[in-house]
C-alpha cells in the first residue's frame, strides 16, 4: 500500500473532492502559496475562484464561507486553532446554532480545517488545542484525525456531510507518514472514513487508554514499553469526538476493567472529561481503579523549551498513569 | 426611476401588513401572552419594504434582532410570523427560534440575528456563491447604526469590495443602539461616509420615505446585478417605540425627549407614503382605508392561526439540530 505523510493526505482529499463536486471551494490565509502545505497546486488546478486568498479578517472570510454553504456551496476554511478565537461569533453565534434555531430551514455544509500547532516553542498564541471548547457548543461536528488514512478519509466524509464541521490537524501527526490506500484497490473506488467509529489502534486486555489526537501517539508509545512488563494495553482512537463512539469505548473497558485517557488539551472540561464522565456515568461497575486522565496542565503555553515541554501529556506520563491503575 | 403602480400598492399593504403585525405584538405582549422581548420595527417600515420591493424573490435578505419588518417585507406569512412569536409548531422555526429569529427562508430569508452585525458576513458570502455559481441573485443585508462599528461590518464591507460581491449594505439607522445616540458611537457624521474608505457607493437616504428607499436601492441592485460591485446605504429612520418590549426600565431614562420622539412621528411612513400615492392620483384614500381593513382581517386570521396552532412536543427538543443526525451523547 502507498504511503504519504500526513499533509499530502489532506491534500489528495481537497482535490479529489473540488474534482468530485465544483460547489466544493478553498478559502484561508495564504493558501495559493500553501504555507501550510496542504493547498500547494490547487489554484492552478481550480482557478482563483474556488482557491480563494483572504484578507486578515476571520470573523468576514468565515461568515462568508457560511453564507455561501446557505446558498448551495461547500466551502473548506483553512485556519489555524489560535485564530478561531477571532472569528468565533461567526462560528459558535451561527454556524452552531443557525439549523436549529431556525428550525431546520438552514443547511450549513461548510468544514474549517485547522492546524493545532503545539510543543514547538509557539507560545500561548499558537498553541490552541481548543476543540473541547466546540465540543460544549452543540451544532458542531469534530473530528481529530491522528494519521494519514483517518485524515484523508474524514475530511472527505466532512467535506459531504451537511452540517458544520471543524478538522483538527494535530501539529505533531501532521508530517507523520502513513499508508493510505490507492482509489482503485478500494472496493467503492475511494477514501471515506464514517464520523462516530472508533478505531482499536491495537487489542489488549489489561487497561484501556484512549488517546484523543496527539494523545494516541502517546498512547501507542506507552503501550510499546508496557508489554515489555508484560501488560496488555489497548489503544482507542476516538477519531470523531462528535459524534463520540462511546460505544467502543465501553466495551474495551468492560473487558479492561481500567481506563487511562491520553489528551493534549488543557484538563479543564476537555475531551478528556467528558470521556471519563461519560464512562463514571455508564461503565463504573467495569472499573477495577480510578479512571486517570493525562491531559495538558491548566496553565497557559509558555515559550521557554525549559517549560513548556512540562505542559502536556508524553508518553511517560501515560505509563506512569498505566501502572497507577494497576497498583 | 419611480416604481410602477402595482409595486407602489405592495409597498403600501406590506407596510401596512408590518404596522399592524407589530401593533397586534405590542397588544398581546401587553396581556401577556407574548412572552419574551420583542423589538417593534415600528417607525421603520419604509425601510425593509422600499428596500424589499426593488429585489426579486430570488434574491436573498438577512437581518438582526428587529426581525419582524424584514419577512414581512419580502412575502414571508403573516400566520406562521405570529406563530413563531408565540413559540408555536406552526412557526417559522417551529418556535425555537422566536422574535429576534422571524426568519422565513422560503422568501429568501437567510436568518435574522440576535448578536448586531453578525448577519453582514453571511449576506457577503451569499454573493460570494453567487458569483461563483454564475448567476444573477443579489443579497442585502440589514443592519443597525450600532451594528455598523462591529469588526464583522468593516471586515465584510472591504471583502465586498475587494472581491466585487454583488450585495447590498443596507444600514437602518433608527440613531439608537438600545439607548446609545450614532452621534456617540460613530465617528463619521454618517455611517455611508464611511463608503470611501471601502472604495464602494456611499447614499444617504430619507428612511421614512419608501420610494426614495426603493429607488437608491434599485440603483445598488442594478449595479450589483451587473458585476460592479456593492453599495451601502445609510436610511435614515427613526424608532417610534422603545427598544424592546419587556425592558421597561429603559423606557423611564431620559436617553432621547418626547418632543424628538413627537417630531419623528410626524414623520410616519405610512403617512407619507399613503400621501405620495394618493397626491400623484395613483390611489384613493378610500382605496388605501379599504386596503388596510383587509390587512386588519389578515392579521386576525393570523392571531388565530397563532393561538390555534399546537406547541412543540418534548420531543421535538432535540429535533431540527443536523442535517446528517448524529447520536445524541
Amino acid at each position: 500500500m502507498p504511503e504519504m505523510t500526513y499533509v499530502a493526505a489532506i491534500a489528495e482529499a481537497t482535490r479529489e473532492e473540488m474534482e468530485r463536486d465544483e460547489s466544493v471551494y478553498l478559502m484561508g490565509e495564504d493558501i495559493r502559496q500553501s504555507v501550510y502545505g496542504a493547498s500547494a497546486g490547487l489554484v492552478d488546478l481550480f482557478g482563483e475562484d474556488r482557491v480563494i486568498d483572504t484578507p486578515l479578517s476571520e470573523s468576514g472570510f468565515f461568515g462568508a464561507a457560511i453564507g455561501s454553504s446557505l446558498v448551495g456551496q461547500r466551502p473548506i476554511v483553512e485556519t489555524v486553532t489560535s485564530f478561531f478565537w477571532v472569528g468565533m461569533d461567526q462560528m459558535i453565534s451561527q454556524a452552531s446554532k443557525m439549523r436549529y434555531m431556525f428550525g431546520g430551514q438552514a443547511t450549513l455544509p461548510v468544514t474549517w480545517r485547522a492546524r493545532m500547532f503545539y510543543a514547538r516553542g509557539a507560545a500561548a498564541h499558537h498553541s490552541d488545542r481548543n476543540y473541547p471548547v466546540f465540543m460544549n457548543c452543540p451544532g458542531i461536528k469534530i473530528i481529530c484525525p491522528t494519521n494519514p488514512y483517518d485524515a484523508k478519509g474524514l475530511l472527505k466524509t466532512a467535506v459531504r456531510d451537511n452540517d458544520p464541521c471543524i478538522l483538527f490537524e494535530d501539529g505533531i501527526a501532521i508530517s507523520s507518514r502513513g499508508e493510505v490506500p490507492a482509489n482503485e484497490d478500494l472496493p467503492n473506488g475511494e477514501l471515506l472514513v464514517p464520523f462516530g467509529e472508533a478505531r482499536i489502534v491495537r487489542e489488549g486486555t489489561d487497561v484501556t487508554v484512549v488517546g484523543v489526537a496527539g494523545g494516541v501517539a502517546h498512547a501507542e508509545a506507552a503501550a510499546d514499553v508496557m508489554a515489555q512488563e508484560g501488560v496488555s494495553v489497548e489503544v482507542i482512537d476516538p477519531r470523531t469526538l462528535v459524534p463520540l463512539d462511546k460505544k467502543t469505548i465501553l466495551k474495551s473497558v468492560e473487558k479492561t476493567g481500567r481506563l487511562v485517557i491520553a489528551d493534549p488539551a488543557h484538563k479543564v472540561c476537555s475531551a478528556a472529561s467528558e470521556i471519563a464522565s461519560i464512562v463514571a456515568e455508564e461503565g463504573f461497575w467495569s472499573l477495577q481503579a480510578p479512571i486517570m486522565k493525562v491531559a495538558s496542565e491548566q496553565v497557559n503555553i509558555p515559550y521557554s523549551p525549559a517549560l513548556e515541554p512540562l505542559v502536556y501529556p508524553t508518553p511517560e506520563r501515560v505509563v506512569a498513569a498505566i501502572r497507577e491503575t494497576l497498583s | 426611476m419611480p416604481p410602477d403602480r402595482d409595486t407602489l400598492m405592495l409597498m403600501l399593504e406590506r407596510m401596512y401588513r408590518i404596522r399592524l403585525f407589530e401593533e397586534t405584538v405590542i397588544e398581546i405582549h401587553s396581556t401577556g401572552e407574548l412572552q419574551g422581548p420583542a423589538h417593534p420595527y415600528i417607525g421603520e417600515e419604509a425601510v425593509a419594504v422600499g428596500a424589499c420591493a426593488a429585489l426579486r424573490d430570488t434574491d436573498y435578505i438577512a437581518g438582526n434582532h428587529r426581525s419582524h419588518g424584514h419577512p414581512i417585507a419580502k412575502g414571508g406569512d403573516l400566520k406562521r410570523a405570529l406563530a413563531e412569536l408565540l413559540g408555536k409548531q406552526g412557526g417559522y422555526c417551529h418556535g425555537k427560534g422566536g422574535s429576534m429569529h422571524l426568519a422565513d427562508f422560503s422568501v429568501g430569508i437567510l436568518g435574522e440575528s440576535g448578536i448586531v452585525a453578525s448577519s453582514v458576513p453571511i449576506a457577503t458570502g451569499a454573493a460570494l456563491a453567487s458569483k461563483q455559481q454564475g448567476k444573477d441573485f443579489v443579497s442585502l443585508v440589514f443592519f443597525g447604526d450600532g451594528a455598523s462599528n462591529q469588526g464583522a461590518c468593516h471586515e465584510s464591507m472591504n471583502l465586498a469590495s475587494l472581491w466585487n460581491l454583488p450585495v447590498i449594505f443596507l444600514c437602518e439607522n433608527n440613531q439608537y443602539a438600545i439607548t446609545t445616540s450614532y452621534k456617540n458611537s460613530v465617528s463619521v457624521d454618517h455611517v455611508s461616509d464611511r463608503a470611501p474608505a471601502y472604495n464602494m457607493p456611499g447614499v444617504l437616504v430619507d428612511g421614512q420615505d419608501a420610494i426614495a428607499v426603493y429607488e437608491a436601492v434599485t440603483v445598488a441592485v442594478q449595479r450589483a446585478r451587473a458585476g460592479e460591485g456593492p453599495t451601502l446605504i445609510e436610511a435614515l429612520t427613526y424608532r417610534f417605540e422603545d427598544h424592546s418590549l419587556g425592558l421597561d426600565r429603559i423606557r423611564k431614562s431620559a436617553y432621547r425627549s418626547e418632543e424628538e420622539v413627537e417630531e419623528w412621528r410626524k414623520r410616519d411612513p405610512l403617512d407619507i407614503h399613503e400621501e405620495a400615492l394618493i397626491s400623484t392620483g395613483v390611489a384613493t384614500r378610500e382605496e388605501c382605508d379599504a386596503m388596510k381593513s383587509d390587512v386588519v382581517v389578515l392579521v386576525a386570521e393570523a392571531l388565530e392561526f397563532a393561538r390555534e396552532s399546537p406547541y412543540p412536543e418534548p420531543s421535538d427538543l432535540f429535533e431540527d439540530m443536523w442535517a446528517d443526525p448524529i447520536p445524541a451523547p
